[in-house]
């Protein structure tokens, strides 16, 4: 008797960690971890394999050799006597540049987008409708090319420039404008801009505080907008202009001295973050109307005005709608910011992940470089948001 | 110039604070409201009660013009609402509001959303708004749960903060959009128990309700409504005991006998 009651208790321990619900998800993830790390070795143990075949060693030392290529658009000193370390510098600026540039430009486009989608002004509703509707429903990679060859056939050739005033000049090479050389005293300047921004930092603290003292609401925004401003314009004036510029003139083909921006940029730039903001607007748009109209009747009833309705009732609340799916439209417009190649921006892609491939024939290296790149610069990204969004989360209960 | 009249009446009970006069109102082709007349006295607690659909609920959305009359007038203690937003947040200021599903601001404790309208519409210093804010959640007795955040509170509990909310504005008027409909059994009596204590310290009251107890203890003046019409209004005593209409008593045989 004793004997029956024990055997299958024994034979059940398999099944007894199986059915046990803690024991279970440790051994799945057991399993699951296993299976990860042994496909990792496959292919790793596979490329080592094929690369010695082939004679190729797996070495990162190409990357301090020169890269004898040119890039048009660089943020630091750059030629083609620099490294190829260098030119993934290069190419990394680049892509952050537009990346910034977009997000940023995206944001403002798209918010104005999404907020025109909601006016009740039917010719301001159908408009942005239109917009968005074309601009999302295309590639984003025709948009590159479109507004690419808009500006390099629209815009006349350097000899013909469009001038501005006679100090910047719109060619299909790019937009020339003069370039400013700092002199000492703008040292000055920035000083006094620097002590505005801290002055402002805590007028908006004394501005709360006075508020919750006496009720009174100082227009913090239009004090804060004349002291930036106003202040280091005023000095800037008071010092007799401390800053001497670099017009751009014309020798032979094309325009020497001051600063471009090159068409290539401005054509990725629009293009990404026009595209980006339909997507956005669609996104904010959702966010608002995701709020309960009782939140706003009830804004309302107690005498708040419809600006103020807006952002202290219902944009808090929509944030925590708009923000998780704003994250991946910023991580959209990153990533395509790569279709750069099309046009021949000199991001990463075309930099270490292009040229240089091509030249040393190191595409493992390569590409491992600019995936690890794209993935570092994504969950940075990501960082950023999730901490955002953690912060305004709701309490629930 | 009638207006003034009425203000400037020798008796000060019979003060009108809001009037309305020959009001239609229409969504789209639909007819909501037919030709209202009412006139409120100051301290007069009204009872709204009919079948859903009956108007009742916009009719007192109309006083503080979250919904637009198209003919007709109201004018709401000396201003008429018009398409002047300035006249309609003068009217909102004085006319405070307590909804069926409470509309609290989920994102700011109680305490932030009793505070909100007196900081930024009454330009109220903040430590003053708040004083006024306990002072009212201790009327409505959840002191203790000031800095809580809404969705962590009882349905009853939310309900009670939305009464203070709107009496931290310190309206001239309280209007009731069926406070008590989303609310269990055991938490309709102390948002009943509010509103009663609120009746007696003389609040003028508008209620659209079906707690007919609370219109025959509270109410000075029960108004029964169908199909956007006032069909009837009376003392509650003559209403519930001797209905004239026909309507009125289908009404209320069908809310009372069940």
């Amino acid at each position: 008797m004793a004997e029956t009651v024990a055997v299958p208790s024994q034979r059940n321990v398999i099944s007894r960690l199986w059915n046990d619900k803690e024991s279970r998800s440790v051994i799945i993830q057991v399993l699951t971890i296993s299976l990860v790390f042994a496909f990792l070795a496959y292919i790793i143990h596979n490329a080592v394999v094929n690369l010695q075949a082939i004679g190729k060693g797996f070495s990162y030392n190409f990357l301090w050799q020169p890269s004898s290529y040119d890039i048009n658009q660089h943020l630091i000193d750059y030629d083609s006597r620099s490294t190829h370390f260098r030119a993934m510098l290069v190419g990394i600026l680049n892509t952050i540049l537009v990346a910034v540039c977009g997000i940023v430009l995206a944001s403002i486009v798209g918010f104005v987008l999404g907020v025109l989608r909601l006016s009740k002004n039917w010719i301001v509703n159908r408009l942005a409708y239109c917009y968005i509707e074309y601009v999302r429903n295309v590639p984003v990679l025709l948009h590159i090319l479109l507004v690419h060859g808009l500006i390099v056939h629209a815009f006349p050739v350097p000899r013909q420039a469009i001038s501005i005033g006679d100090v910047t000049f719109m060619t299909n090479r790019g937009i020339f404008s003069p370039k400013p050389l700092y002199e000492p005293l703008f040292l000055v300047v920035i000083v006094l801009f620097v002590l505005a921004l801290a002055f402002m930092w805590w007028f908006k603290r004394h501005a709360q505080k006075v508020q919750d003292e006496t009720g009174k609401r100082y227009p913090v925004f239009w004090i804060g907008l004349g002291t930036i401003v106003g202040i280091p314009l005023v000095s800037f004036f008071l010092l007799g202009s401390p800053i001497t510029w670099d017009v751009p003139a014309l020798k032979g083909f094309n325009f020497t001295g001051g600063m471009v921006v090159r068409p290539e940029f401005i054509a990725l730039l629009l293009a990404l973050s026009l595209y980006t903001a339909a997507f956005i607007g669609e996104i904010v748009r959702a966010g608002i109307l995701g709020i309960y109209y009782g939140q706003t009747e009830a804004s309302y009833a107690l005498g708040i005005n419809r600006g103020r309705t807006l952002s202290l009732v219902v944009i808090p609340q929509a944030l925590r709608i708009i923000v998780p799916p704003l994250t991946s439209q910023y991580l959209n417009l990153m990533k395509n910011s790569s279709l750069a190649v099309a046009i021949g921006y000199m991001d990463i892609v075309a930099t270490i992940g292009g040229i240089s491939l091509n030249q040393t024939g190191r595409e493992m290296e390569c590409m491992i470089i600019v995936l690890t790149l794209y993935l570092v610069m994504s969950l940075i990204i990501s960082m950023i948001m999730n901490w955002y969004n953690k912060r305004i989360k709701l309490v629930e209960r | 110039m009638n207006e003034t009249a009425d203000k400037s009446n020798d008796n000060p009970e019979k003060e009108i604070v809001i009037v309305i006069r020959k009001m239609h109102k229409w969504y789209g082709q639909f007819h909501v409201l037919k030709d209202i007349n009412l006139n409120v006295e100051r301290g007069e607690k009204i009872v709204i009660c009919g079948p859903s659909g009956s108007g009742k609920s916009t009719l007192i959305r109309c006083i503080n013009r979250l919904e637009e009359h198209q003919d007709g007038e109201i004018i709401v203690d000396g201003t008429e609402l018009t398409n002047d937003l300035k006249n309609v947040e003068l009217v909102r200021r004085e006319v405070g509001m307590v909804f069926q599903h409470f509309n609290l601001f989920p994102h700011l404790t109680v305490l932030d959303n009793c505070t909100l309208a007196p900081i930024w519409v009454r330009k109220e210093p903040r430590e003053e708004a708040e004083a006024t804010a306990m002072e009212y959640l201790e009327r409505v007795k959840i002191p203790d749960q000031a800095n809580k955040f809404p969705g962590q509170l009882s349905g009853g509990q939310q309900q009670r903060v939305a009464i203070a909310r709107s009496l931290c504005m310190k309206p001239r008027v309280m209007l009731f959009d069926e406070p008590t409909s989303a609310l269990d059994p055991e938490m309709i009596k102390e948002v009943l128990d509010v509103m009663i204590e609120l009746a007696n310290v003389g609040m003028t009251m508008l209620c659209v309700t079906h707690e007919m107890g609370f219109a025959k203890t509270v109410a000075d003046r029960v108004i029964f409504m169908d199909e956007g019409e006032i069909i009837e209004q009376n003392k509650p005593h003559d209403f519930f005991d001797s209905p004239q209409h026909d309507r009125t008593k289908l009404f209320l045989s069908q809310i009372l006998n069940h």
